[in-house]
């Protein structure tokens, strides 16, 4: 659907552009909003599952009959529970919310239990008695590719990976055109190096849960926190073998995913265990086993090598990227493949990916998967080039910037992007001229992100006192509820209260593709004017109707339906609301809707810059100022959008200075908890400031872009170049962490 | 062993009721009084979603035994606004947009309300410093402290 062009169609907006409070708001303030762990049922029950200890063990058995001889013990389950056989789409997804014949990575679960109180439920966790005979392991992603490792899943290697690569690389793939060689032989420097990324968490702050009821005629009901009810009913009935239509799920408020629940983890347990009790379950993880069970983000080793000659110009790029995704296929990397060199117009460029398997959590998505990483080697190196020649770092990517018409290295060629205008707001604002302080220093990275649409269902039906419901199915994540009906109402031209927005369950609206990829603003918002657009259709219809001339003579302005071409002014408008009012005797209720496999998304470019000071005594880096420009295309709700570039730069700081999963050599996650996994907290940071561009995407009506992921992907590089300004240190292991930079800093001095 | 008696105030009511000895604060609220505004994010005391005041002091209810209130006062999320009218923190929390999934608003909204009561007028750092033992995922803090100074210069205003 393209982009309003037509002046005749093309209007200024009254209130898209606009803050108004969000519809949601006053329950999140008051405590009344429900999330996942805020639901029970009558006869509910407690789940609780039983994690492996070990990195990698062969199931010898598993003997519950003392755990269910507990008094208050209702159901328990193992693999022997699930069926034998599940599609291959779900195979994998059931064998890490389940083991099977192994458990491969700490806190893997092996074992589940319904009872009548957490308390019954923890004892008779304890009673289940495993068997466990201990493998071998391996937890990083280097020591997973030496011929000698230990092999997770042998044979899994799919076509794509050549003969006699060690066993636990899963997948190969390749990115480019034009020869890197070629290339590097016209630079007059080249760069190579090697960087390293930790396995990082999204670290929402809502664990996991869900409450799930399901009854012996096979229809079930399942209440939990996800980005997506309709994948957690479409994969918890594939997993069971229960039709989809017979389960209805239904979104809670979510707290936080970030990508993280873009699967599952519990719901196809709970299911399980309601049913073999025959009454309703509710399980919630604890922040352990959030941090050990459900999905961080892989850990990553990658080279780079760039060429440029002095005057700035890449004359080629190449990258080598390997991803561990935990303990069965499908890392991130080929995202991270595609999306490294992005930001730039190259003529020789090639990458390649190595999808590998480790005895860690599965891995899920994780805001822009697989390209933060992948940004912080490639900006890194970029950054290097362009100081070792003196010249700008802005100016040496607005050489090389990708724009309209650019074949990008990924292989499309870029339509409107708004790079160029994101590198030329960052080198006129104040904050990339300001002086810095002694031992300070200014760092500057890209990010680019692809957006997604997928398919869509929104619903808009007009009530007989003249509001509008509005029904979408995807769990509002970050304040789309008020976008949309800011999107509704701008297109019906009626105020923003008269609309409220609510997220439908599986059975009221057809599929929808998960709140991922940055797609809900961009595609629901599509879905929503189109649905607007059609209840408008019907409403002129009915005025028509009424006035008794054709329909093609009414058109829809100021939220009514006026006579147009030779009969304008011939009536008095109707409004909505005189619409709705004799909807019943002109043909019954009045509604839109709109289904869809949402295209054109629109790609996302962003550029940081951030000021650091590093204490030499500590190697503590700390954050002096921080300045976002992104390409929103069309920023719906600016507090929202500037929200999402302020998170996101968050979380990117967390992920390069603190942040990591620390395996022992027991293969056992050393720091799950908040204590010792560190995000960013309020005394850490300075304000984020923000410049919001709109360069307007073809692919909208009302040019929006997606914003949420691209935020993540600059910082890590940003952060290390400001670092690399201040000290004179180039950090290529992530996270930065206070003794890392201390060791470098003596490490420099040493060397000097 | 069997469950401890307990009386106690909570948000101005008088509120009786049985515990287990090893059952905390938090979950006496969200799982037998049906307070769900409290959040449990972390279980350790490191993340501040369950954020409650004792008689006035700021701690976190995962911390505390639901046994240790009897006889205390203690103030939840749902005792923040007056009826229908929302305290001047939740109303800046909503103007600034200082919130995105939500989860931690309420354990933020108690700290922030500690905060003010003590220190009417906070430096920039003095909020970022109390609110540390705050986590949110979302918004990187900036509309938290911008909408906490703004309700604070609002109520050093109409007071």
């Amino acid at each position: 659907m393209a982009l309003d062009k037509n002046p005749e169609t093309a209007r200024s907006f009254k209130l898209v552009g606009t803050r108004p409070l969000r519809p949601d708001g006053i329950d999140k303030v008051t405590g009344r909003a429900r999330f996942g762990a805020d639901m029970s049922a009558p006869g509910m029950l407690v789940g609780r599952v039983l994690r492996s200890p070990h990195a990698h063990a062969r199931i010898v058995s598993i003997d519950t009959s003392r755990a269910e001889a507990l008094q208050g013990v209702k159901a328990i389950v193992t693999r022997a529970d699930f069926p034998a056989e599940v599609p291959e789409a779900v195979a994998d997804i059931l064998d890490n919310c389940m083991a099977g014949r192994t458990a491969f990575y700490d806190g893997h679960a092996v074992a589940a239990v319904a009872a009548s109180s957490a308390a019954v439920a923890r004892k008779a966790l304890k009673l289940i008695e495993v068997t466990y005979e201990i493998l071998p392991h391996v937890t990083d992603v280097d020591a997973a590719m030496r011929p000698d490792a230990p092999v997770l899943h042998p044979g899994r290697a799919d076509e794509s990976v050549p003969e006699g690569t060690p066993g636990n690389v899963i997948s190969r793939v390749q990115y480019g055109h034009g020869d890197p060689e070629t290339g590097f032989a016209e630079a007059d420097r080249v760069v190579e190096r090697s960087f390293r990324t930790a396995a990082t968490h999204q670290g929402y702050i809502e664990p996991h849960a869900c409450l799930a009821t399901m009854g012996a005629d096979g229809q079930a009901d399942l209440w939990c926190c996800t980005q997506g009810h309709y994948m957690v009913r479409g994969t918890c009935a594939a997993i069971l073998g229960i039709e989809a239509g017979q389960l209805r799920v239904t979104a809670s408020e979510i707290g936080g995913g970030f990508g993280g629940k873009t699967t599952v983890f519990l719901e196809p347990v709970a299911l399980a265990l309601a049913r073999k009790a025959g009454r309703p379950v509710k399980m919630v993880m604890s922040r352990e086993e959030v941090l050990r069970a459900s999905g961080p983000t892989a850990s990553t080793s990658i080279d780079v090598k760039i060429g440029m000659t002095k005057d700035g110009r890449i004359t080629g790029a190449a990258a080598e990227l390997r991803y561990q995704g935990g303990a069965y296929p499908g890392s991130p990397v080929e995202m991270g493949t595609m999306s490294a060199f992005a930001p730039y117009d190259l003529k020789n460029v090639r990458t390649v990916g190595w999808d590998v398997v480790t005895n860690r959590p599965k891995q899920a998505a994780y805001r822009a998967p697989g390209a933060p990483m992948a940004a912080f080697a490639v900006e890194s190196v970029v950054d290097e080039l362009a100081r070792g020649f003196g010249l700008d770092p802005l100016d040496v990517r607005l050489k090389n910037a990708a724009r309209e018409g650019t074949r990008s290295s990924y292989g499309p060629t870029f339509p409107a992007i708004g790079l160029e205008a994101t590198l030329r707001a960052a080198k006129d604002h104040p904050h990339w001229s300001a002086p810095l302080g002694e031992g300070q220093g200014r760092g500057v990275a890209c990010g680019f992100w692809f957006n997604f649409g997928g398919d869509t269902c929104v619903s808009l039906n007009v009530n007989p006192d003249g509001t509008v419901s509005l029904s979408e199915g995807n769990p509002d994540i970050g304040g789309s509820r008020a976008s949309m009906t800011m999107m509704a109402a701008e297109e019906l031209g009626i105020p923003y209260e008269q609309v409220r927005t609510v997220i439908a369950d599986t059975a009221s609206l057809g599929q929808n593709e998960v709140t991922d990829g940055s797609r809900v603003t961009f595609a629901v918002g599509l879905a929503t004017i189109e649905a607007a657009r059609a209840a408008k259709r019907v409403m002129c219809e009915r005025a028509a109707m009424v006035w008794g001339i054709d329909p093609e003579a009414v058109i829809w302005e100021d939220g009514a339906a006026k006579p147009a071409g030779p009969n304008a002014g011939k009536f008095e408008p109707m409004t909505l609301a005189d619409i709705a009012a004799i909807a019943s005797n002109t043909g019954g209720p009045i509604a839109g809707h709109h289904e869809v496999n949402a295209e054109g998304a629109g790609v996302s470019f962003g550029t940081h810059i951030v000021d650091t000071e590093i204490d030499r005594d500590t190697g503590a880096v700390k954050i002096l100022r921080y300045t976002v420009f992104q390409d929103a295309g069309c920023a719906v709700h600016p507090a929202y959008v500037e929200g999402q570039f302020q998170g996101g730069a968050v979380q990117g700081i967390g992920w390069a200075l603190n942040e990591e999963y620390i395996y022992g050599e027991d293969g056992v996650l050393q720091n799950p908890g908040f204590l010792d996994y560190r995000v960013p907290v309020a005394s850490d940071l300075p304000m984020i400031d923000t410049m919001i561009l709109e360069i307007p995407n073809p692919g909208h009506p009302y040019g929006v872009r997606g914003v949420g992921e691209t935020p993540i992907v600059p910082p890590l590089a940003a952060i290390a170049n400001s670092v690399a300004d201040a000290a004179g240190i180039r950090m290529t292991d992530l996270p930065m962490s206070p003794p890392k930079v201390l060791a470098a800093l003596q490490a420099g001095a040493a060397g000097n | 062993m069997s469950n401890i008696h307990v009386t106690t105030t909570i948000n101005g009511d008088s509120v009786e009721y049985l515990c287990a000895p090893e059952e905390t604060l938090l979950d006496v609220l969200r799982d037998r009084l049906g307070m769900t505004g409290s959040k449990e994010g972390c279980g350790t005391g490191d993340c501040g979603a369950c954020s409650v005041t004792v008689d006035g002091r700021l701690v976190c209810s995962c911390l505390m035994l639901g046994a240790e209130a009897e006889g205390r006062e203690i103030a939840t999320i749902e005792g923040m606004a007056a009826g229908e009218v929302l305290h001047p923190l939740q109303r800046k929390f909503l103007e600034h947009a200082a919130l995105q999934c939500g989860i931690c608003t309420p354990g933020i909204l108690v700290a922030a309300k500690a905060l003010l009561e003590k220190n009417p007028d906070p430096s920039e750092e003095e909020t970022r410093y109390w609110l540390a033992g705050n986590l949110c995922r979302c918004t990187g803090y900036d509309k938290v402290i911008r909408a906490v100074m703004d309700a604070a210069a609002e109520m050093r205003e109409a007071s």
